[in-house]
């Protein structure tokens, strides 16, 4: 009896149950294809670091447990190579949100040509960062650069640290501050202009408008465009790879990932290396998300409080 | 406190649209003024001028006496009130009525037992700490106030400030923002597009339509003189009844009977030229009333004339009593379009007659009506202008 009874209590929710296993039937595909193309290599990344497996020796294979973790995190070049992507990630992360917040209130006040404005903007992120990190290099090779050809007869500027760096600093910063700009001027549209008013009207100039109410309404737009600029920017690789090749101690650690994957043919440590940046990403996203209280996309950023 | 001028100021957009068009205007230091009109009228246009939100494109506007078309909105030491409310949502109401306290440099203490005193007032002592999205409509709408009130500024702006509460909230705020002014003394200029609030807040009105000032008064003026169709129309609820009428031998004929000229009607249209035969006439609905319990109390003679009663409406203290008229009798005018903009459905061929709830009336009834041919306006129909008004 209180079976049935429990039965029928639910039974208006039979439709809306429906609806959720069609629901679960329409994401079935992507999800599976997601499996496959993602899950699958995530887990055998994380397989082969716990192997001894260099493609040289394919006879050597072994498991060897957490060795090649030992290895690559005792790694002097692993730790280099960390050190210099947190500096760039940072530096550049930084300089984009500045620029990038410039070039969005600039964006989102022009009344004449906006249009123009925004599509000019936007050039340099719809250039393939292969192709424009090869500008980058002739513009600043020695001869043939017309940035180089500015400099003191006699300086190669890629082929020194410093220099190097500031140059991969500066090619992340062109490339990506649209996009930046792009997600801050979407956070510009979060502010309801009354509220500008009202702030004018209250007294505000035109600076404390923008720190006092612009920038914390904003918030959840700032820091959705850091998380997702700052796990982008710690995997560098299109740019450095083409400029320096990670000479002069400028390997990132996707760079220096691959030169042992591929160049080296050292799946194992290889791989030790991909699931290491693979947890650092994890862990900036974790901080992100729980730290700060970045919405997630997609989330109501009223509904956290 | 502060008398706030306007002269001949005008607004006109890049695009060439004239919202505004040479606008006289002076609010007395301390005068309630409401600025009233349908939508697109330009009122609103006219507060963001005074407050400095929008840039003044012609006429000179001065506060005390000083032209300040080119000061910027903080400096003018007005504080506004939004529709929307406009709160600074990541801010508590205690940091929110402070505010402008904080942006001014006040010191904490003293800033403090302001913010506590304006709560005092308007009865929000204990949602200091809430943020607004934790407040109902109708408390947000305090903060707001709120806000404005704690700086004494020189002037307040409202901008449909009640528009967003529901009616039983709206007629609450209203009086407490009567009694707030009263007491604060505080010049005001508020907006609406609604003219039960205009009758029953401000000491003057200020009718607009299409960018330009219709009428400026006492509310009580406009609703008894009104100067043209479409204050006429604007003004009163249920609206003033509107019939074609005709001069024909000294007297009007309409569908409400002959109405003999009265000696005011008669000394009116005479003081004016080329006044044309055929006259838009209107008669407010209390003009009328039932003969069974006593008729109407005026100089000159009563006019009658009989209707079917087609919707009765008992309101308690009255009875409005609807009464279908020939569907020619409809007065076709675009100032009465333009008063009657988003408001209760008009149909031209209905006479509105509000009569004293004693009133034995029935739905379907022949009905009887007298009323006093003096309570009569008669409008131009081209100009819209109020004929029995002097001008």
């Amino acid at each position: 009896m209180t079976a049935r009874a429990g039965t029928a209590a639910r039974t208006p929710s039979e439709g809306r149950r429906a609806e959720r296993r069609l629901g679960w039937w329409l994401c079935a595909p992507a999800a599976l294809v997601m499996v496959l193309v993602a899950g699958w290599p995530v887990l055998y990344s994380l397989l082969l670091s716990l192997q001894r497996n260099d493609l040289r020796f394919p006879d050597r294979r072994a498991w060897v447990g957490l060795d090649n973790y030992a290895t690559v995190l005792t790694s002097p070049f692993w730790w280099q190579a960390f050190g210099l992507t947190l500096l760039v990630t940072a530096v550049s992360v930084v300089l984009e949100l500045v620029l990038g917040m410039a070039v969005a209130v600039a964006m989102y006040r022009t009344v004449v040509g906006r249009g123009l404005v925004r599509t000019v903007v936007l050039i340099p992120y719809g250039i393939v960062t292969v192709a424009a990190a090869y500008g980058w290099k002739y513009a600043w090779t020695p001869g043939t650069g017309w940035l180089a050809g500015m400099l003191p007869a006699g300086e190669a500027p890629l082929t020194e640290h410093w220099p190097a760096v500031g140059i991969i600093i500066l090619a992340e910063v062109w490339k990506t501050t649209p996009f930046m700009a792009l997600l801050l001027m979407a956070g510009l549209a979060l502010v309801p202009e009354d509220t500008l008013k009202a702030a004018a009207m209250d007294g505000a100039t035109a600076w404390q408008r923008f720190t006092m109410v612009t920038l914390p309404l904003m918030k959840p737009a700032i820091l959705a465009a850091l998380l997702f600029r700052t796990l982008d920017a710690f995997r560098v690789f299109d740019n450095i790879y083409v400029l320096t090749n990670g000479a002069q101690q400028t390997s990132s650690v996707s760079v220096i990932a691959y030169h042992n994957l591929i160049g080296g043919l050292n799946l194992g440590v290889g791989s030790t290396m991909s699931v290491l940046i693979f947890l650092t990403v994890a862990l900036v996203a974790f901080v992100f998300v729980k730290g700060f209280g970045t919405a997630a996309p997609g989330r109501d950023p009223e509904g956290r409080r | 406190m502060a008398e706030i001028a306007l002269e001949k100021v005008g607004k006109t957009y890049p695009d060439g649209y004239t919202a505004v068009h040479a606008l006289d205007l002076t609010v007395a230091d301390g005068e309630f003024v409401i600025l009233v009109g349908p939508s697109g009228c330009g009122k609103s246009t006219t507060l963001n001028m005074i407050a400095g939100l929008e840039d003044i494109t012609s006429g000179e506007l001065r506060i005390d006496g000083t032209r300040v078309n080119e000061v910027a909105p903080r400096a003018r030491d007005i504080a506004m009130v939004f529709q929307s409310y406009a709160l600074y949502p990541h801010m508590t109401v205690r940091e929110n009525i402070g505010f402008p306290l904080r942006l001014a440099g006040m010191d904490r203490a003293r800033a403090a037992g302001k913010i506590e005193e304006t709560a005092r007032i308007l009865d929000l002592e204990g949602l200091l700490d809430r943020r607004p999205a934790h407040l109902s409509g109708g408390q947000r709408q305090r903060v707001a106030m709120g806000r404005a009130i704690v700086r004494d500024p020189r002037a307040f702006l409202m901008d449909e400030p009640l528009s967003n509460l529901d009616a039983k909230l709206r007629v609450q705020m209203r009086t407490t923002i009567s009694r707030l002014q009263k007491r604060l003394g505080t010049t005001t200029v508020y907006v609406t597009h609604d003219q039960t609030e205009a009758m029953t807040l401000g000491d003057r009105m200020v009718l607009m339509n299409k960018g330009r000032v219709q009428q400026v008064g006492p509310p009580d003026e406009l609703y008894r003189r009104p100067h043209n169709l479409f204050v006429a129309g604007f003004v009163g609820s249920p609206a003033m009844n509107f019939l074609p009428a005709e001069i024909q031998d000294g007297a009007l004929r309409s569908v409400i009977g002959r109405i003999p000229l009265t000696d005011r009607m008669r000394n009116a249209l005479q003081r004016r030229r080329g006044v044309p035969r055929e006259l838009v006439l209107g008669v407010r609905p209390e003009a009328f009333a039932d003969p069974r319990l006593g008729g109407v109390h005026g100089g000159a003679e009563p006019c009658s004339f009989t209707g079917q009663v087609e919707i009765l409406e008992s309101l308690g203290a009255e009875k409005l009593a609807y009464l279908t008229l020939d569907a020619d009798a409809a007065v076709r005018s675009e100032h009465l379009a333009d008063a009657f903009q988003g408001r209760e459905s008009w149909s031209g061929d209905q006479l509105v007659a509000r009569l004293d709830p004693a009133s034995p009336v029935r739905e379907g009834d022949e009905l009887e009506l007298v009323y006093d041919p003096d309570a009569i306006h008669l409008f131009a129909p081209d100009t819209g202008v109020n004929l029995t008004e002097d001008a």
